[in-house]
């Protein structure tokens, strides 16, 4: 699960990670009201959105006055904002994070994730910080410092400060090595404590306050692992349904795993692995695949009625594919599914099903015996090539 | 022969009173395969089909020798957990289905079955145990035992290995050979999941030493680098030939498609990449899902 940077900052703050000081606002009125109140002499205004890039597409706005704070407020409040991570259409701003502004002397890279080859967290930093560091990773490989957390022990302390001392070369910014291994230890906290899948600082910087140098994170991104989200309540109560496509919410609280893409034929599959090469098969056909749908191993009537309404839902949808392999869940179960749902939703497009498995000759039997409107596949590649031209037919 | 598994394996089913446990549980044994005991907590005492049911798995392997454990214990009653009682009580094999455990939680059992490799007999008298999965079908050696989830008509006895990332695709791969007259030595699912017990090398060396083994089917899928880990051995390492297929040319980045480890994440893990890397290791790939089968077919002869 994706959460804003206001949720992020949030979480980090609780677990000790130092931040400058904002508040979110979802009005001009609230953002000018926030300056005011935390007396900010200059601010940032920030877009809240679920992607990033955020800076490039023009989100990110410094103001030196509370007007012009709840200027940049109200521009970007209900804007579709696009940035290089957004798709064409952009996404709607409902809320702004202000931030006050800091003199920032240097910027770092810093982030926590799993790394699989190993199955250990990955401390990972770099000098080159604010920027892309996929890009920096692949160009520069030398500027990437990682150290490897063993979970039996947790990241200790004289880890943390030993990263510090690599990622903070400069000797002018020593004094700050005791705060930045303190940063480290509490963003290990924050991961482990919150079943993060990824918590990435870009920027972490140097800022100046007065005389004094402090280490701050100034941009936070906070992924949580779905599959612990049952034991951290109020964390999964950060989930934005406006940042998600509802019907791949409403998809995986019914335990179908949905999610929409933009072509024209609908498939409905068993299985993950299988559901992605049919989407594979489909675009190889000629077709464009309108969505991932994995109805699970069993394909009840249930899910498959559940299935059939998301797929419709869809108004790309043109032709669907059903491709389902039959084996505990016997092909001719399966197939009395498919008839009654789609009786159920009213199926008004084009159906091409391919059954293979347990029972496939009595479950073919079932299907071409209903009165629906269907094309059976001999085998794959004919499922494939049926509901490309189908699609295009219609 | 075949691998991991044979005749002889003798399984112990942890959370084999729930619902999923039970009826696959019967499914095994019913294919031939010597399931000696379940453990539930506060269960021991009764049995399931004649099986014996132990409060613990310690238990349940001191009083049948049972040198395998599947599992079946759901996510949320913690199953990674299940996985550390599984080795601490010196099973060599543990085979886990569940899936949705959270990741941090393998991480730790992962840790936890490597702590054999440091000399610590308290924790693992017989050394470490290999662990298949989570989120996987497990494993099947056709003709001699199943263990795990997977339909059986699908498979039948035969010199090809199977591993894969996916448990339908395995499915319709075996099938595919089935078809062709083409049987299986052994097939592993090794799971969907980040975190997985066994990965694509491991399964690829035993298959190299096996002789009953003639040539491997890899099912790969986008995310992560266990494909191009793969097809690194399979250049250095392996005399036999290798298909491979890899699902998921047509995922868009960022997306979860379905498998928690099925993500192309900062342009890392794209099908194209894997196939890529498959090729360049001289393994023939199959590009589409409907012709794995014959090109297993055009390998072998």
């Amino acid at each position: 699960m994706n959460i804003h940077e206001y949720q992020a900052k949030q979480i980090l703050e609780s677990y000790g990670v130092n931040t400058l000081r904002s508040k979110v606002a979802e009005t001009p009125e609230e953002a000018g009201a926030v300056v005011e109140e935390l007396n900010f002499d200059r601010c940032v205004v920030k877009a809240q959105i679920h992607a990033g890039g955020r800076g490039k597409g023009g989100g990110i706005k410094l103001a030196n006055s509370p007007a012009e704070a709840k200027q940049h407020a109200e521009t970007l409040i209900g804007m579709q904002l696009v940035t290089p991570q957004t798709g064409p259409e952009g996404k709607r701003v409902r809320k702004v994070l202000i931030v006050e502004a800091a003199e920032i002397e240097k910027e770092y890279y810093l982030a926590i994730l799993l790394d699989r080859e190993t199955s250990q967290l990955t401390l990972i930093g770099s000098e080159e910080g604010g920027v892309n560091i996929e890009e920096v990773a692949a160009e520069t490989p030398e500027k990437i410092i990682k150290a490897q957390i063993d979970p039996a022990f947790g990241l200790t302390e004289f880890q943390a400060r030993q990263f510090a001392y690599k990622l903070i070369t400069d000797t002018v910014y020593r004094p700050i090595i005791p705060n930045a291994t303190a940063l480290i230890l509490s963003l290990y906290d924050a991961f482990t404590g919150c079943d993060c899948s990824l918590v990435e600082i870009n920027p972490l910087a140097i800022v100046k306050r007065g005389d004094d140098l402090d280490i701050v994170a100034l941009d936070s991104k906070v992924n949580l692992d779905d599959n612990s989200l049952w034991r951290h309540p109020d964390i999964a109560e950060m989930r934005d349904p406006y940042e998600e496509d509802p019907s791949e919410l409403g998809a995986s609280e019914s335990g179908l795993s949905y999610i929409r893409l933009d072509g024209d034929i609908g498939c409905m599959v068993n299985g993950a692995g299988l559901a992605m090469a049919t989407m594979d098969i489909i675009k190889q056909s000629g077709g464009e695949p309108a969505n991932f749908l994995d109805v699970g191993g069993g394909a009840s009537v249930e899910a498959v009625s559940h299935a059939f309404r998301l797929i419709l839902a869809d108004e790309n949808v043109k032709a669907v594919l059903v491709n389902i392999f039959g084996g505990i869940m016997k092909c001719d179960t399966i197939a009395n599914g498919i008839v009654e749902a789609a009786k159920e939703v009213d199926l008004n497009v084009p159906l091409v099903v391919r059954l293979e498995g347990t029972n496939v000759e009595l479950g073919k039997q079932i299907i071409a015996e209903s009165d629906l409107d269907v094309q059976l596949a001999a085998g794959l590649s004919e499922a494939a090539r049926l509901a490309v031209t189908a699609a295009d037919l219609a | 022969m075949s691998i991991l598994v044979n005749k002889n394996t003798k399984v112990i089913v942890q959370g084999i009173t729930g619902r999923s446990g039970r009826f696959h549980t019967e499914q095994c044994a019913a294919y031939g395969t010597q399931i000696v005991a379940g453990a539930v907590p506060g269960r021991g005492g009764t049995d399931v089909n004649g099986i014996p049911v132990f409060d613990t798995v310690e238990e349940g392997v001191a009083a049948t020798g049972a040198d395998t454990s599947l599992i079946f214990v759901p996510a949320r009653f913690n199953a990674a957990d299940s996985v550390m009682e599984a080795a601490a009580a010196g099973v060599s094999l543990i085979v886990c289905i569940s899936e949705h455990i959270p990741v941090l939680d393998m991480v730790k059992a992962k840790a936890y079955l490597k702590t054999g490799n440091f000399d610590n007999p308290f924790i693992i008298p017989n050394g470490p145990p290999r662990l298949i999965g989570p989120n996987c079908p497990g494993i099947i050696t056709p003709g001699e035992c199943k263990i795990g989830v997977m339909p059986e008509f699908a498979y039948t006895p035969g010199n090809v290995g199977i591993v894969s990332r996916s448990g339908t695709l395995t499915y319709e791969a075996a099938y595919q050979l089935k078809r062709l007259g083409i049987g299986q030595s052994t097939c592993v699912g090794i799971g969907g999941d980040p975190v997985i017990g066994t990965n694509f090398v491991d399964v690829l060396r035993r298959f190299e030493a096996d002789d009953d083994t003639h040539a491997v089917v890899l099912i790969g899928e986008i995310g992560g680098t266990a494909e191009e880990r793969a097809a690194e051995f399979v250049k250095d390492n392996m005399t036999k030939p290798v298909v491979g297929f890899i699902a998921g040319q047509t995922a868009p980045p960022g997306k979860r498609m379905g498998h928690a480890g099925a993500i192309i994440s900062g342009g890392q893990g794209t099908a194209a990449d894997k196939i890529k890397a498959l090729k360049d290791a001289g393994i023939a790939v199959a590009d589409s899902l409907a012709t794995i089968g014959e090109t297993v077919a055009a390998v072998l002869t």
